[in-house]
């Protein structure tokens, strides 16, 4: 954020959530990228991601698109489009693993690994269908 | 439709009466409360406004002060007017919530009839309370007889909302003394009192849906200290004139005249008493009998906006004055009272710096006689004639015991 004096603000700690000029009238229909968000808005902040110690990897063959990870996201960091599965908002996600927790297929189509890892390697280590136990 | 309540000229209300009164003409959109003696019936009588059909709003009865004033928060930040009532240790419990509701910049109407703090619990007046508020960045305002807790209540929404303003105002009268005693009071009539203020006008309301905003964002050290400056900026500057402004217009409907510092004989008196709540008339009156009995040339300087402090103003009014007298009724639990720091503050920017004596007095409700007063008067005097304080700097007024004075001896 650009540096203001203390004469620069609106009263009242208050930080809005898209550039003053611009008003939203339609905003379930728009997608959050398309959206104006200001700069003090969470959306352009990816200070948080930086809580992350492992991250959840997106497995896109195994995935039913059943949206669970969707919904249980604490922080809207699935994304999702027209009801399938797109990725992990790795600026947002903050490591909880709930979305790995909730995954229903065999194997898990979100696993999570050490943050340093990279993609392509976690995708070759996946591990195989588990057999049921009885 | 709200009903209109037909008003005599003049009604027999006492203190609470009169303060419930004014939000019912202001009709204050939301009241969260929790109600704590001797504040009760504000919220109690706003209620009943409610209910009965002369208010549209809301009345929200929550667990604790805390929730009180939080439900004011939230109700004033989605761009309601709002107030509420409350005491002692319902205000001790409301606190931390006040600093969020300044530093929010909501413009929430605080009534606060004082009263003192436990141990040992005690129901009646003193201004423990008040003194505890007095860095929470509100604008506080005095009152001294219970027409001034209606007369302040209304011009309170007036001060606080405006745009340039945006802050939070507590508005204080004497628990007992003033809130549960009857007087002759003249109310605007309900129109009159309504257009006065005006409609409510939101300041970025958080239920603007079109313009989100986040209230009270965490910031650390890297904007912390400017929004507190910002604020700090404000009170010290943006508020006296407004308020003068506010009072200015309410004489003209009212035919009361208000003043941030409400100086009474000082034009040349020699001796003065700084004093709040209900105490400024008493000691009005033991000026007028010194003055007649003893030729003692008495004054007293009656503060009506605590914060911001008015500062230039009470340097003018004390510029010739040989020995001031600070009461205060509260205990300053370890030094001098809290006027006695910042009378004296002020009084060293003048050329001739003034004899400067603290009297604590009226703790839990306990009385100060017109007799009491004029022996101040009288121990001032022989201050002002030596040329240099007399005597110790920190005295209590009638507690049991021997003679109690600290400091300076």
């Amino acid at each position: 954020m650009e540096k203001r004096g203390w004469d620069d603000f609106d009263p009242g700690v208050i930080l809005f959530s898209f550039e003053k000029d611009k008003k939203v009238t339609d905003i379930a229909t728009t997608e959050p990228e398309n959206r104006p968000y200001s700069q003090s808005n969470s959306f352009s902040s990816d200070q948080a991601s930086g809580w992350r110690v492992e991250k959840p990897i997106f497995k896109q063959d195994l995935c039913i698109d059943c949206q669970f990870c969707w919904i249980y996201c604490p922080d809207m960091s699935i994304i999702s489009r027209d009801k399938k599965m797109v990725g992990v908002d790795y600026d947002h996600c903050k490591g909880c693993g709930i979305c790995v927790e909730v995954c229903p297929t065999n194997p898990k189509s979100l696993l999570m690994f050490v943050e340093a890892k990279e993609e392509a390697e976690a995708l070759a280590e996946w591990p195989e269908k588990k057999k049921e136990e009885k | 439709m709200t009903e209109k309540m037909e008003l005599k000229s003049v009604e027999v209300w006492d203190g609470n009466l009169a303060a419930a009164h004014s939000l019912r003409q202001a009709q204050v959109d939301v009241v969260s409360a929790y109600p704590i003696t001797p504040s009760t019936p504000i919220v109690e009588n706003y209620a009943k406004f409610l209910a009965n059909g002369y208010v549209e709003g809301e009345y929200m009865m929550v667990e604790s002060e805390h929730a009180a004033m939080s439900g004011c928060i939230g109700a004033s930040a989605a761009g309601g007017r709002v107030a509420t009532a409350t005491s002692s240790q319902g205000f001790a419990l409301m606190v931390e919530t006040l600093y969020q509701a300044s530093g929010m910049r909501l413009p929430i109407v605080l009534h606060v009839v004082n009263r003192a703090m436990a141990a040992p619990l005690n129901v009646n007046g003193d201004h423990s309370d008040m003194y505890l508020g007095r860095d929470s960045g509100w604008i506080q305002l005095d009152s001294f007889r219970q027409q001034e807790a209606y007369d302040l209540g209304l011009m309170a929404f007036k001060i606080g909302e405006d745009h340039g303003v945006r802050l939070p105002v507590m508005v204080h009268q004497d628990g007992f003394i003033s809130s549960h005693t009857a007087q002759n009071i003249f109310p605007l009539s309900d129109e009159v009192a309504y257009s006065f203020l005006g409609d409510h006008q939101p300041f970025n309301a958080m239920l603007d849906f079109e313009k989100p905003a986040t209230y009270g964002a965490q910031t650390e050290e890297n904007w912390h200290f400017e929004h507190k400056a910002q604020q700090h900026h404000d009170l010290m500057t943006k508020v006296f004139s407004k308020v003068e402004e506010v009072f200015a217009e309410y004489e003209k409907i009212s035919g009361r005249k208000y003043r941030i510092v409400e100086d009474f004989m000082m034009e040349d008196a020699e001796v003065a008493i700084i004093a709040m709540g209900t105490t400024v008339n008493s000691a009005r009156l033991a000026a007028k009998i010194i003055r007649e009995k003893e030729g003692i040339k008495a004054g007293v300087v009656g503060i009506r906006l605590l914060r911001p402090f008015p500062f230039e103003q009470i340097k003018e009014v004390l510029k010739d004055v040989k020995a001031i007298g600070t009461l205060d009724r509260s205990s300053p639990n370890g030094t001098v009272g809290m006027l006695h720091n910042e009378i004296s503050g002020v009084v060293i920017e003048n050329e001739k710096v003034p004899a400067m004596k603290n009297y604590i007095y009226g703790l839990g409700g306990r009385d100060i006689t017109i007799q009491m007063l004029q022996d101040i008067f009288k121990e001032l005097d022989v201050s002002a004639k030596a040329g240099k304080r007399v005597g110790p700097i920190q005295k209590f007024i009638n507690v049991r015991g021997p003679e109690l004075s600290f400091l300076g001896k």
